[in-house]
């Protein structure tokens, strides 16, 4: 296939992808989005086969390896909860950023193969796009492991600090930007291997500072970086459809960090740097004396809401964690038999990722339209009789609207307190990520139900 | 004097950055998980480039070292493609209106 024939396919490819993210403006129109970005990958794949021409014994290879890869992939999609998107989605990021570094290595050792020079002598400019397409790519894998093995709960989810650590950040990201110079320079192998290995280091120790909570945007800000690693190789190989799908990507995760720091009121670097974690400990000592709260049980929660003309439901991680959202909607369906409106509201960084509740939702069959972002529900909890806050717990805090000194002042917040009553299902009063106490608890109009949040959900079903 | 190539590539870059930009902004948030998913899967397109690193060369040498971490990143791309394309889907199909 001639090189002009294909580049026009790579970008028919490209636009595809495009697409495909168009789709997802709306829930109707998304899986049909779907089916082009497949598309667009189906056709970038055949017309790289043709324009390599080569159907040798290596094609039947490469056939063998998509297969198993493409299995693994499938069998993972099929079988993997609704809970653990997160994780997954974190580990799909590392593959991507360490296939960026295979193809980058590969273009390294042999260059002719894709038309870059020969080796010891490749072309200035494709030196540099593959070393940047190395360096974040072996950043974003070894970022996103740490951030899988974080989600998964197999490392504390707790930010680990030490001294000077900002400063080796920036000693290690210099080092790497003389590395490519010199490599440049002088074409050394050796230059390479060390830009990759330090460019781990750098992806591991970019994210251990980095609390649990923060999660939303250090995997937006991963899922970015995974769109630049492929952009960089998509200049290497001048592809088409490399390089629009990695400026696409590479856009579409930094706005999703923006839209998670926008809601959390924290700056990028903030959260990048580990903010918060560091100033919680003095001012938890104030607030340990004993302020009374009410506590209730499923009955009194059953009772509240069945006399209710109107619920708000506030999920949060906690909902995630216990596996609550299918006995919250088996809830919501017996409210809705006594004629009680019930609707749902969602915090933007609630959960571990970006639209993470809406999933877990979505997969419990709460139909879309009942389920409300921060903005356009807000207004509405005045006139609400009962807010049934399960799992969530900063972002219900009335102290980011009034106390300066909070460190979650400025913090957007759903205006729960506002409501006749407020039911918030809690295992204990300990305070939640940002380490600071909820005044809610202490209202009059609060309700506490200590329990785990599936089985509070359960017992008021049976109450109602 | 003639355009460099690179200077076409960059405008593409550039230019999808906009799209990008744009057209992100339009989806709706409670598909940002999808968002992700979807981005990823796409993101893996850098199997062209895997493609092209395993099937370097003749066919006596298609084990050699550059050979082989092509062949490897095609198996890592397409457990994202076929992974993030039907996660996306299963999550998509979950979505749905209030029955009238």
């Amino acid at each position: 296939m001639s090189a002009n024939l294909s580049a026009t396919f790579y970008l028919i490819s490209g636009i595809l992808f495009i697409l495909a993210l168009r789709g997802l403006s709306s829930p109707e129109t998304s899986r049909q989005g779907n089916y082009f970005g497949i598309a667009g990958m189906l056709i970038s794949i055949v017309v790289t086969f043709l324009s390599v021409g080569n159907f040798g014994s290596g094609f039947v290879y490469v056939l063998i390896f998509l297969v198993v890869g493409g299995s693994v992939g499938a069998f993972i999609a099929f079988r993997i909860p609704m809970t653990a998107m997160p994780e997954l989605v974190a580990g799909f990021h590392s593959l991507v950023g360490l296939a960026a570094v295979f193809v980058a290595i590969s273009a390294f050792l042999k260059p002719e193969a894709f038309n870059l020079g020969y080796v010891g002598n490749i072309k200035l400019a494709s030196l540099i796009e593959m070393s940047l397409g190395a360096a974040i790519g072996a950043i974003t894998f070894s970022g996103s492991i740490i951030a899988f093995l974080k989600l998964r709960g197999i490392m504390s989810g707790a930010p680990i600090t030490f001294k000077g650590q900002h400063f080796l950040n920036l000693i290690l990201g210099l080092i790497i930007i003389f590395l490519i110079y010199y490599l440049c320079i002088s074409q050394t192998s050796n230059l390479f291997w060390s830009l990759v290995l330090l460019s781990f280091l750098v992806g591991v120790l970019l994210i251990i500072p980095i609390g649990g909570a923060d999660m939303p945007v250090v995997i937006s800000m991963l899922n970015s970086y995974s769109g630049w690693a492929a952009a960089g190789i998509g200049f290497t190989l001048e592809n088409t459809a490399l390089i629009i799908t990695g400026a696409l990507v590479g856009s579409s995760g930094a706005i999703l960090s923006y839209i998670m720091c926008k809601g959390m009121n924290r700056s990028f670097f903030n959260v990048i740097l580990g903010g918060w974690g560091a100033t919680e400990q003095n001012i938890e000592g104030q607030s340990k004396e004993q302020k009374p709260v009410k506590n209730g049980n499923a009955d009194d929660a059953a009772f509240l809401m069945k006399n209710a003309s109107s619920v708000i439901i506030v999920p949060g991680y906690g909902m995630a964690v216990a596996q609550a959202q299918h006995a919250l909607r088996e809830m919501v369906d017996a409210l809705k038999k006594n004629g009680v409106k019930v609707s749902y509201a969602i915090h933007p960084v609630a959960g571990r990722m970006p639209g993470h509740m809406n999933v877990l939702l979505a997969e419990a069959n709460v139909p879309y339209d009942e389920v409300f972002e921060l903005e356009e529900i807000n207004n509405d909890f005045a006139n609400c009789d009962v807010a049934y806050v399960i799992g969530a717990n900063d972002v219900t805090n009335p102290v980011a609207k009034s106390d300066p000194q909070s460190p979650i002042y400025g913090m957007p917040v759903l205006d729960v307190e506002k409501s006749k009553s407020v039911l918030f299902v809690k295992r204990s009063l300990s305070p939640g990520y940002a380490g600071i106490d909820n005044d809610l608890f202490y209202r009059d109009n609060t309700l506490m139900l200590f329990a785990d949040a599936k089985k509070m959900t359960e017992e008021i079903v049976k109450n109602l | 004097m003639e355009i460099d190539p690179f200077i076409f590539r960059l405008s593409i870059f550039i230019l999808s950055i906009f799209v990008g930009y744009y057209v992100v902004w339009s989806v709706t948030p409670s598909l940002h998980t999808p968002l992700m998913s979807v981005t990823n899967a796409i993101s893996s397109v850098i199997i062209v480039g895997a493609i092209i690193a395993a099937l370097a060369g003749s066919s006596e040498s298609i084990f050699e070292i550059s050979n082989i971490f092509g062949f490897l990143a095609i198996i890592l791309a397409a457990v994202n493609i076929f992974g993030g394309f039907l996660v996306t889907q299963r999550m998509l199909q979950m979505y749905k209106k209030k029955k009238k």
